[in-house]
């Protein structure tokens, strides 16, 4: 009963592998699929491996590879061209196949009646699998143990990275800090924080420079990437907007920076000249704006 | 009963390959292949079950055993080649050639 | 002959004494020191040719004494040993020395034997005599090269070979000295390299007597095949017993071996061409030593050729026609030295001739030899000093009237000329007059072919002493003869008297008797006239050749340029008789034919197919190295097909 319902599941869901585009989609399906197998051992009379499959699979090993993704990038996807020519067409008849032959040959065999497990689980799956694992197979685990303690060096030695410069302390940081400010007009102090001057304090809005201009040094880069970060002229848009609904004339020349009459900071300018956003609405892109209306947190409304 | 088991097994290895060959991401292939070895592991426990024998679930056992040192040195080499070339596209890796 | 091998020597030998069996007894008192005559010359090559760059200043000071030192050396032991051989009864006059194995492979078991018996005696006595005395010659002829030393040393090694090739007991050491000789007369020949001529020459050499070599070897290989050993004792103990067949072709294998060797027709072509050596190499080797290695050859191997009556007879045909061949090419050429190799083919050919008669032969082919040895190095030696007195021109047309002006050397010359056209009393006249006289006993047409040679040896001798040392002067500008110096007159002295006395070996058939043991000892054959008569006919027809040489030389000015409106004889004559056009048609031209054609057949056949396989390997694997693509996802794919085909295979293992 249970296999009738999961197996659909299963099939679906590792299909789905194959063709969702987000890395982090198909971790999410083949923790499904895993799940999925977990049950279908409680019902095939292997608790232990229930556990074990939950535990280790789904729990270690699949966070494992979500964590990767995190630190590769989650938006890596791939592209849809093949770049092999015709690996995609004989990848599929290939497997198609070998699918077909298999199912063929598997649904032929005539496995007759199963034994049942309930005999050789007399006293608990897990008592009697350790009875085998630690008498038959004890060689064989052990050798497992001196895999699994290679495999934690080597991904040891892999993950290492020498280190070929000294350590920097909070003091050589400072003077580099000066230095560039010498040598290339650096900002000198910490990055504005997202929104400190803006009408709004979410990350993916920029601060306001005292000169009126957003700063996109303010918000982060992956953000930028994405095309969700909100521009100031956007917020003012919006906020003439609620003002015309109010029914108010006032227009805030402050918080317009088109407006604004043009006042150079010796301290800001280097920054804003060279980050900022687009200004003009007339210039700025059409996209990003639509595409953070959609994915806009929350409106001030 | 075990067929059902078997030919289920047999699907999801065949997904399995399909997906390590199709895919680019070297993550997601590397799913592909955890896909295919749980699959063994279906017919493997259905096989114990079939022949009243635990041998199947020890190596089924053995099996996640090396696939989690598995995982953790192929995720360690994929993040070394991330680190290095700025991408997890398997195809990237290809200079290895004639 | 259906003869048992034990009773078969016994027969043999007591058949008129047809073959004697070669057994040596052994070598004990001055024979042990047998090995030294050898080793003598040798240790003295070895010294000049590798001695190193220490002592190379030393060596060039002294080095040409030390070089005729080892020959004198080996003269002096040789003489010792022929008289302690003198001194032993007949029977005993064989003796063999063991050296040491050379070589034992399979049934094949070749030791380092010498032999020394009565024929390696008289071959002892005339390569270290007169090889000291070239070398005396040498010295001075030589005192202008820089590069004397390295000439003293390859004489030495000519020595050495050539005492190896008359002094071993076995037919593979023969090979070896007969190869050694080849090798120092190849160096000797080419000595002055930087001449062109020089160098082709001695490449015309070695390849002339290659193909003569080839006949030798065969014939040892046959040798082995068939008595299953290459020592003379052994084969001349079962000659017997091999077929007609074997035996002739033994024969006429060794025949062309000696060809090779000894300039006989066809393979004569290398020797008037080998006179671009230093006239002390013509001297010793093109007439005195090697030349004649064929004619030993021949008698050494009696035992074959008295079994092989076709052979024998091969062999006095190539000798009578060499005979006429080297006389027509004597009278023709204007170079002394030419001239004298013509000489000395002609009279090889008498000596093969000789040989080819058999028993009765074989001691008269040796002594004239013997005296050809004398009184042709004599007279080389000779041309060589006429040579230095006339800056090394060699024409002839531009000597005449050198007897008042070298009168030694013209003394000693006219010795050795009167003893080869047979001047009564002279050496020459006992030892051809002998041959004639056998030759007419045996074969009338033959023996007037010999008669015949010996008129046109009479006429161009007297042609060439004409030209040389008669008439007016015909010199070129700035030549001024003088004579040559004490340590090449005295050597010219000493062959000169041998020139003369060298009949006194014939005395009391010395000669026939002390070869015996070796040849046997011949039944008596009536000649068609009385030999009285036969020699006067000799010395009249020589007399006619000498008489015609001056109605037609003496008597008139002799042109400086040689006259070219003259008949198609002394056309002929002057190429040689066309024996070089007769190789090239008959070998060269179809040998490159053959060689071009199977260069094609190897360019376009065997490349063809070897670089195609290659260019068809190497273009396949061009595009399969495509697969390996460096896509791991590729490589992946193939594997899936793998497991595919694993799969079906064993379905269909297990369904059928």
């Amino acid at each position: 009963m249970a296999f009738w319902i999961l197996a659909p599941i299963m099939v679906v869901a590792a299909l789905g592998i194959l063709f969702v585009r987000k890395a982090v989609h198909a971790a999410l399906l083949l923790a499904v699929v895993m799940i999925s197998l977990a049950v279908l051992y409680a019902v095939l009379d292997a608790p232990f491996l229930f556990a074990v499959q939950i535990i280790v699979y789904t729990g270690a090993i699949l966070m494992l590879f979500l964590f990767v993704l995190m630190l590769v990038g989650v938006d890596a996807s791939d592209s849809v061209v093949e770049t092999i020519r015709g690996q995609r067409a004989m990848a599929t008849v290939l497997g198609l196949v070998l699918g077909l032959v298999l199912v063929t040959a598997f649904s032929q065999v005539a496995l007759g009646s199963a034994v049942g497990l309930d005999e050789a689980n007399a006293g608990g799956n897990i008592q009697q699998l350790a009875n085998i694992l630690f008498s038959r197979y004890v060689f064989a685990f052990e050798a497992t143990s001196a895999l699994l303690i290679t495999a934690a060096i080597g991904a040891m030695v892999l993950a290492h990275r020498e280190r070929l410069t000294p350590k920097p302390t909070q003091a050589s940081l400072a003077a580099q800090r000066m230095r560039d400010y010498a040598e290339s007009g650096k900002h000198l102090g910490p990055l504005p924080s997202p929104g400190v001057y803006a009408r709004h304090n979410a990350v993916d809005t920029p601060a306001l420079l005292p000169d009126g201009t957003a700063s996109e040094a303010s918000v982060s880069r992956v953000l930028a990437a994405r095309g969700t970060v909100r521009s100031a002229p956007a917020f003012a848009d919006d906020i003439d907007e609620v003002r015309r609904q109010l029914g108010g004339g006032r227009s805030d020349a402050a918080a317009d920076p088109d407006r604004m009459p043009e006042q150079s900071g010796k301290a800001g300018a280097p920054a804003s000249t060279e980050e900022d956003v687009p200004g003009t609405p007339g210039r700025s892109s059409a996209p990003p704006l639509r595409s953070s209306d959609e994915q806009r947190p929350g409106d001030p409304a | 009963m075990t067929n059902e088991y078997v030919v289920l097994s047999a699907i999801l290895f065949t997904i399995g390959c399909v997906g390590v060959l199709t895919r680019r991401n070297a993550i997601v292939v590397f799913m592909c292949v955890e896909l295919m070895l749980n699959a063994c592991n279906l017919a493997l426990v259905a096989f114990a079950k079939q022949h009243g024998n635990l041998d199947g679930q020890i190596a089924a056992f053995f099996v996640m055993v090396v696939a989690a040192a598995e995982v953790v040195i192929g995720l360690a080499i994929i993040m070394t080649i991330f680190r290095t070339r700025r991408s997890a596209s398997v195809d990237d890796a290809s200079l290895l050639k004639y | 002959m259906n003869l048992t091998v034990n009773a078969g020597a016994v027969v043999l030998a007591s058949e008129g004494g047809a073959v004697p069996v070669v057994h040596p007894g052994a070598a004990d008192g001055v024979f042990s020191l047998l090995w030294l005559v050898i080793a003598l010359p040798l240790a003295g090559a070895v010294v000049l040719l590798l001695g190193g760059a220490m002592a190379r200043g030393a060596l060039d000071r002294v080095g040409h004494w030390l070089g005729t030192a080892t020959v004198a050396g080996s003269f002096a032991l040789s003489v010792a040993l022929f008289v302690s051989l003198l001194g032993r009864s007949e029977e005993e006059r064989q003796v063999g020395q063991h050296l040491y194995t050379w070589f034992q492979v399979g049934g094949l078991d070749v030791g380092m034997d010498l032999l020394y018996d009565p024929l390696s005696a008289l071959f002892l006595l005339l390569i270290t005599g007169v090889g000291a005395l070239i070398h005396v010659y040498s010295i001075a002829y030589m005192e202008h090269d820089p590069r004397r030393r390295r000439f003293f040393g390859y004489l030495n090694l000519f020595v050495a070979a050539m005492l190896v090739l008359v002094l071993s007991a076995n037919y593979l050491g023969l090979f070896l000295g007969w190869e050694g000789v080849g090798l120092a007369s190849y160096l000797l020949i080419g000595f002055w390299q930087h001449k062109h001529s020089a160098a082709a020459a001695a490449k015309k050499a070695f390849v002339i007597n290659r193909v003569g070599d080839i006949g030798l070897s065969l014939a040892i290989a046959l040798m082995f095949a068939t008595f299953g050993t290459t020592d003379f004792a052994a084969i001349s103990a079962v000659s017997g017993e091999a077929g007609q067949g074997t035996l002739n072709a033994l024969g006429l294998l060794l025949l062309l071996g000696a060809c090779g060797k000894s300039a006989q027709v066809p393979l004569q072509a290398w020797l008037l061409d080998a006179m671009e050596g230093p006239t002390p190499v013509s001297a010793l080797i093109h007439a005195a030593t090697m030349v004649t290695a064929g004619v030993y050859l021949v008698v050494r191997s009696n035992f074959i050729y008295e079994l092989a009556p076709a052979a024998q007879t091969v062999v006095v045909i190539v000798a009578t026609v060499t005979l006429l061949w080297g006389a027509i090419l004597g009278c023709a050429k204007d170079d002394i030295k030419k001239a004298l190799a013509g000489s000395t083919m002609s009279q090889i050919g008498y000596m093969m001739l000789a040989a080819g008669l058999g028993v009765a032969g074989y001691p008269f082919a040796i002594f004239h030899l013997l005296t050809h040895g004398f009184f042709k190095a004599n007279m080389f030696l000779g041309a060589g000093s006429v040579m230095h007195g006339m800056d090394d021109d060699v024409d002839m047309r531009h000597y005449g009237g050198l007897s008042k002006y070298m009168p030694v050397t013209f003394l000693t010359f006219a010795m050795g000329y009167l003893a080869i056209i047979g001047f009564p009393g002279f050496s020459g006249f006992w030892s051809k007059d002998k041959i004639i006289e056998t030759a007419l006993a045996e074969n009338l047409v033959v023996g007037l072919c010999a008669l015949l040679g010996a008129g046109i040896t009479g006429f161009y001798m007297t042609r060439l002493m004409l030209m040389t040392f008669f008439g007016e002067k015909r010199w070129s500008e700035g030549v001024h003869p003088h004579e040559s110096p004490k340590l090449m007159t005295i050597p010219l002295v000493v062959l000169a008297a041998l020139s003369v006395l060298g009949g006194v070996l014939l005395l009391g058939d010395f000669v026939v008797d002390f070869l015996a043991p070796v040849t046997g000892v011949a039944e008596h054959h009536e000649p068609p006239l009385a030999p009285i008569a036969i020699t006067i006919l000799a010395v009249l027809v020589v007399a006619v050749g000498v008489g015609a040489a001056w109605y037609l030389v003496g008597r008139q000015a002799v042109p400086r340029e040689a006259p070219q409106d003259v008949s198609f004889a002394t056309r002929a004559a002057r190429a040689d008789l066309y024996g070089d056009a007769i190789n090239d048609a008959v070998v060269v031209r179809p040998g490159l034919h053959l060689v071009h054609g199977l260069v094609t057949f190897d360019r376009v056949g065997v490349d063809g197919a070897v670089e195609g396989g290659s260019a068809a390997v190497g273009g396949i694997s061009g595009v399969l190295r495509r697969v390996q693509n460096g896509f791991v996802r590729s490589y992946a794919l193939s594997l899936l097909g793998g497991v595919l085909l694993v799969v079906l295979a064993l379905l269909a293992v297990n369904l059928a």
